[in-house]
């Protein structure tokens, strides 16, 4: 994944037109884990976004997975984004009328249109994972936030995405759950070989990551490797 | 767990219905009342309207044809090489008199062979004068064969008493003008025309039309009694018919008209006033209808909108996963029509038990039902089509507001 120059502002043409990134370069390699972090309000979560194909960006270019970005219409970019992105949020946003199962489900049942086995298989085996199948079939909504946030991190890894952005996904948990849902996102990247992008407040997370990013007023201030560098960050997604 | 065969839009929107179960229960209801003031309305008018049209045209033809009527020609000068000039311009009204239909038997035979008409039979109808004793009165002397009139007009269920034999010495008459004379079934009443012919028949059945006016004057007479009174031997006043479909008899009259030069007239236009207060009936059920029909639309459209305020950051993140626009708009159309269509059904039998209830309470004096009604399956299907329509009508802005939702914004709340 590759930024070149992405600016976004807010209010295009009017006179409280806000430039919130300005020229963002970035790139994430195949495998890296990568903090972001940065003051509120300074552009992480714009940034995110962009990154994520929900957004787009008012100038620069966007390479996902080796496909430029600026010109796809609404339908390509949400292909693009299913099949290639997944999300955690800050808030779970998991869709209360449904189990956690079900919830962990549906990226795929929207793919493909009908459930069958294969994806309540997949399911059990991501909430598996996330030390949740006691829980599999609990409504979303009586789940605690500890659990809800890993369910979530369940459903992002449902498509098995190359990418996974995390928008300040430990913010609302205590030490022992953030920790947690951390490892269990490192764990992941490690094994499945997926590039992490975790925009977090907390340095001592940071630190675990391969890089760190720091953004401010929108933009990059500081790059640093983190203590454990990937070594097969040579890969351009 | 999820139904394999049920596909992913179904599958939210139903949840999305279930979760919200009050709402969905409230609108459900209301348009369940809605349809069911449709169904109750529709039903109740459609009954009293077929009751009207069944009492009107059960005492007369749904269209007559008439023989042409006399009409005033200004004398002239025929002479030869004359300047053909009006001798008199103001003329007096001919008079009437009885006339028979030229070539009645051919146009009879001409019309019966029509897809649309069911009966025709000819009648031969003049005023005469009923004399018993010192007692008369004028009455208006159908002739008739009975074995085709009586389909088109059914005395036999309206003799009170005596047969409805009719054969050339017989007569029936109204309970009225039984009364008027003091004749009852087997008395002698003579019959006496304007040209002068006379002759004795013998009541052989006392009707009642349910019209005082009429019991005084209507009689029926065997075809050829009429026609010996009235001076029209092998002649008819009149061909009276009846057809499939009751709301088609003045195109079907104007048909014949054009088919045979002869005056049809139908019983909308013998009856113009209360056809017209039938069709302003129907144009104010209508028009209700149109009106409930709205605020059900509305009724679906609003709870449809503030479902998707509700569940935007839900939107969001179906849509940050991969879920298209299309897939969105087709959850709330589906939701909309589905409360459209739960709505009409507890609609239809909610107005089904209205109108048992309205058959139970609404009764005349006698125990029998006010009116008859008829559960016409095709009411209830129109129903519930409309309303599943209308529900889907409804979603459409709620929908295309929630498939427009900017993932960012709506995650963002």
């Amino acid at each position: 994944m590759q930024l070149l120059d992405v600016h976004k502002s807010f209010n295009v043409g009017t006179p409280i037109e806000t430039e919130v990134l300005h020229g963002i370069d970035l790139t994430l390699f195949k495998g890296e884990f990568c903090a972001v972090m940065g003051p509120s309000g300074s552009g992480k979560s714009t940034l995110l976004n962009i990154v994520g194909l929900l957004d787009r960006p008012t100038r620069g270019t966007l390479t996902v997975c080796g496909e430029e970005t600026t010109r796809l219409d609404d339908r390509a970019l949400t292909r693009l984004r299913g099949h290639n992105i997944g999300f955690v949020f800050q808030y779970h946003h998991l869709i209360s009328a449904f189990s956690a199962i079900e919830n962990v489900m549906m990226p795929m049942l929207g793919a493909a249109g009908f459930p069958d086995a294969a994806m309540s298989e997949r399911a059990a085996e991501l909430l598996e994972y996330v030390g949740l199948t006691p829980w599999r079939d609990n409504p979303a909504n009586k789940l605690s936030g500890g659990q809800q946030q890993r369910v979530a991190i369940a459903r992002s890894l449902a498509m098995n995405p190359p990418v996974l952005l995390a928008d300040e996904p430990t913010g609302n948990l205590d030490t022992k759950s953030a920790d947690s849902v951390f490892e269990l996102l490192r764990r992941f990247n490690r094994e499945q070989g997926t590039s992490v992008l975790f925009v977090t407040h907390n340095p001592v997370l940071a630190q675990r990551c391969d890089k760190t990013i720091e953004v401010i007023d929108g933009t990059i201030v500081d790059r640093h490797r983190g203590a454990k560098a990937a070594s097969d960050a040579d890969l351009l997604l | 767990m999820l139904n394999r065969w049920t596909p992913f839009e179904w599958i939210i929107a139903l949840r999305f219905m279930r979760e919200g179960r009050m709402q969905t229960a409230f609108i459900i209801s209301g348009v369940a009342i809605g349809v069911a003031v449709i169904v109750f309305m529709s039903a109740l008018l459609s009954g009293l309207q077929s009751n009207f049209i069944r009492r009107v045209l059960s005492a007369q033809a749904h269209i007559q044809l008439l023989p042409p009527k006399e009409v005033a020609r200004p004398q002239r000068d025929v002479e030869p090489g004359a300047d053909n000039s009006v001798y008199g311009t103001i003329v007096q009204p001919p008079l009437q008199r009885v006339r028979s239909i030229d070539q009645w038997q051919a146009i009879a035979r001409h019309i019966g062979a029509m897809s649309q008409v069911v009966v025709v039979s000819p009648e031969a109808a003049g005023s005469v004068l009923a004399v018993r004793g010192s007692a008369s009165r004028a009455i208006t002397m159908i002739g008739i064969e009975p074995t085709q009139y009586f389909r088109i007009v059914d005395i036999r269920d309206k003799i009170v008493r005596g047969t409805d034999r009719l054969n050339a010495a017989d007569i029936l008459i109204g309970t009225e003008l039984a009364s008027d004379l003091g004749v009852d079934v087997g008395d002698k009443l003579r019959i006496s025309s304007a040209l002068g012919a006379s002759n004795t028949l013998s009541v052989t059945g006392i009707f009642d039309l349910g019209n005082k006016g009429a019991n005084q004057r209507t009689t029926f007479v065997a075809l050829h009694t009429a026609q010996s009174l009235l001076g029209l031997p092998g002649g008819v006043t009149g061909l009276d018919l009846t057809v499939r479909d009751v709301y088609a008899a003045e195109r079907i009259a104007q048909r014949i008209t054009a088919a045979t030069g002869v005056q049809a007239d139908s019983w909308i236009k013998t009856n113009a006033q209360f056809f017209t207060a039938i069709n302003a009936q129907q144009t104010s059920n209508t028009v209700i209808r149109f009106f409930v029909a709205l605020s059900v639309a509305f009724g679906i459209a609003s709870v449809l909108v503030v479902s998707v305020v509700q569940r935007s950051r839900e939107i969001g993140i179906l849509r940050a996963m991969g879920i298209s626009q299309g897939q969105i708009l087709r959850v709330f159309l589906l939701q909309g029509g589905l409360l459209g269509m739960l709505g009409s059904i507890a609609g239809a039998a909610l107005g089904a038990f209205a109108l048992i209830l309205w058959q139970q309470l609404a009764r005349n004096a006698d125990g029998t039902p006010l009116f008859p009604l008829s559960f016409e399956p095709v009411l209830f299907i129109a129903a519930l089509v409309l309303a599943t329509l209308t529900g889907l009508g409804a979603a459409v802005a709620p929908a295309l507001r929630a498939a427009r939702l900017e993932p960012v914004v709506a995650i963002r709340g």
